[in-house]
């Protein structure tokens, strides 16, 4: 009976030691400048196709199904409020981390699967370097660079999907659509849109890695641990979210 | 087992009753003791899955010990922190059994790779790119600096991972199946690479195999500088003209261990299912 929690808990106990030992890595030498560059390309420019794409159409979703159910209530003018709100505060960041979770969570860990199956974790270990300093944690910092701005976009790209909608569908004026917008938000919610994805990247970049890190059993072993790490990164982010949001609606002092 | 204080100084890796069992509860390794010296060539055999590999992981530190000492260059290396063992990993060469070359780097980066990383034995750039060339021109693959591995073969890999890991001339070396999956024209052309390498720069080395006649080749072959072959050393009492010792290992057991002429002559029929041939031709 206990066997069975057995693997669970050792995989905790290992995700924690390889996050102590990421975390610790980051203020020791040497530090991989050229390393983090490439995974902030990778990571975060690398992203913007998919960020563009679902932020536009999420923004736009969102202000047409707002503007119908505030139709009855006579407030289709205030569309924009909601949209600016729930994609700052909720949608941007989950979306933009899920999203970069499906593309990058799973990226890393076939990468760094495929060396760890093909002995080049091991050769890295036998010539020098530490791969936790060279592999895991330039990762982890373009993820946590990277996934706040691209939230940033993501927000900003959404906005503008729900502008396009609302004024071609409900003939929303432009003026009124932004000018919503920008009342609706007050520091809070800017500071929550972006702490959310800083939390967010870790989950995405550390749990690509652990997963990669582990993978056992040749291209086989690849494929799983690329599976895992994104539905675990994904389910993570959702976790995560509702926690966050939980301390900081409560700090509103609604 | 050799007095320690006596021999201490020549001494390059020494086990002692290591034992490994892995997390799902395989022992890899039995009460595994042995000394290799300055000098000596190990052949290790064993069937797949024997230990071979984790047995040179573990002469490097990179398996953990479940129980017993392992010593590299007269130092404990048993319980000291993976950042403490960077200096002594600079001292060993490792061929990795599927090359293990990083495939997002060149060639030339790859060779280069130690001598970047390697405190022990960093260079300045401007001596870093004779001393890959060197390397490379070593195994004869001068010309591939700036290629990539996936565009090389399985063979020029290997070369190139044997270049990797002797750019740094560490004194010893540790050679995983170094023909493994290759046919047999480019296997002798690695084996002889390793014998090369043993009598130019008098490296200690331990190579392991399956192949019977890879460790044949070591024992009765050297380098032979003028003319670039191998030329046979065969003393006339019949022991082998290097020093070579053969090891057998099974189901993480070593069960023999001693020179080829009492490898030849053993009864055992797990052993003597290595030594298929006579010991001349297989070369």
């Amino acid at each position: 009976m206990l066997d069975i929690l057995k693997g669970p808990i050792e995989a905790i106990q290992d995700f924690y030691d390889l996050t102590s030992r990421a975390f610790r890595s980051v203020f020791r030498k040497p530090h991989y400048f050229n390393d983090i560059m490439l995974q902030m390309d990778s990571i975060g420019f690398g992203s913007i196709p998919i960020v563009l794409l679902t932020g536009f159409f999420s923004g736009a979703v969102m202000a047409m199904q707002m503007g119908r159910s505030l139709q009855p209530y006579g407030q289709t003018g205030r569309t924009g409020t909601f949209v600016s709100i729930i994609l700052v505060r909720e949608l941007g960041p989950v979306l933009a981390a899920v999203m970069v979770a499906g593309r990058n969570s799973s990226g890393i860990a076939s990468e760094l699967g495929s060396m760890k199956v093909t002995e080049q974790i091991d050769a890295m270990r036998a010539l020098g370097t530490d791969p936790v300093q060279k592999l895991v944690v330039p990762r982890v910092i373009a993820t946590a660079v990277m996934l706040p701005v691209l939230t940033v976009v993501d927000d900003f790209v959404g906005m503008v999907g729900g502008w396009i909608l609302s004024n071609y569908l409900f003939g929303l004026p432009t003026r009124q659509y932004w000018t919503n917008s920008w009342q609706a938000l007050v520091w809070n919610d800017v500071g929550q849109g972006l702490l959310k994805p800083f939390i967010f990247s870790f989950a995405v970049s550390l749990i690509g890695c652990f997963y990669g890190l582990r993978a056992t059993g040749g291209t086989q072993g690849v494929g799983r641990a690329t599976t895992q790490a994104m539905v675990w990164a994904s389910i993570t982010i959702f976790i995560l979210d509702f926690f966050l949001g939980k301390i900081f609606v409560s700090q509103v002092g609604q | 087992m050799m007095d320690e204080a006596s021999d201490s100084k020549s001494s390059l890796v020494r086990f002692e009753n290591v034992t490994i069992v892995f997390p799902d509860g395989v022992e890899a390794l039995h009460d595994v003791s042995f000394e290799v010296r300055e000098g000596e060539t190990r052949i290790l055999l064993g069937a797949a899955g024997s230990g071979k590999t984790v047995l040179l992981k573990t002469a490097l530190g990179l398996s953990p010990i479940t129980s017993g000492r392992v010593l590299l260059f007269g130092e404990d290396i048993t319980t000291k922190p993976e950042r403490e063992l960077y200096d002594v990993r600079s001292k060993i060469g490792m061929l990795f059994q599927e090359s293990a070359l990083f495939d997002s780097m060149t060639v030339a980066q790859n060779v280069a790779y130690p001598l970047l990383n390697q405190k022990a034995i960093r260079m300045p750039r401007e001596k870093m790119e004779p001393a890959v060339r060197d390397s490379l021109r070593f195994v004869e693959l001068e010309h591939t600096l700036e290629r990539y591995p996936s565009e090389l073969s399985g063979g020029m890999r290997r070369r190139v991972a044997i270049a990797r890991a002797v750019v740094g001339k560490p004194p010893l070396l540790l050679y995983d199946s170094p023909t493994a999956g290759l046919d047999p024209i480019t296997a002798h052309t690695i084996m002889a690479l390793i014998v090369k390498e043993r009598d130019v720069d008098n490296t200690t080395a331990i190579v392991v195999t399956h192949r019977y006649q890879d460790g044949n080749l070591v024992a009765n072959f050297r380098y032979n500088p003028n003319s670039g072959r191998l030329d046979p050393v065969m003393r006339p009492d019949g022991a082998t003209g290097t020093n070579t010792i053969f090891m057998v290992l099974r189901e993480g057991r070593l069960v023999f261990e001693g020179n080829q002429t009492d490898l030849e002559s053993s009864t055992d029929p797990y052993i003597s299912r290595f030594v298929k041939r006579p010991a001349k031709d297989a070369a």
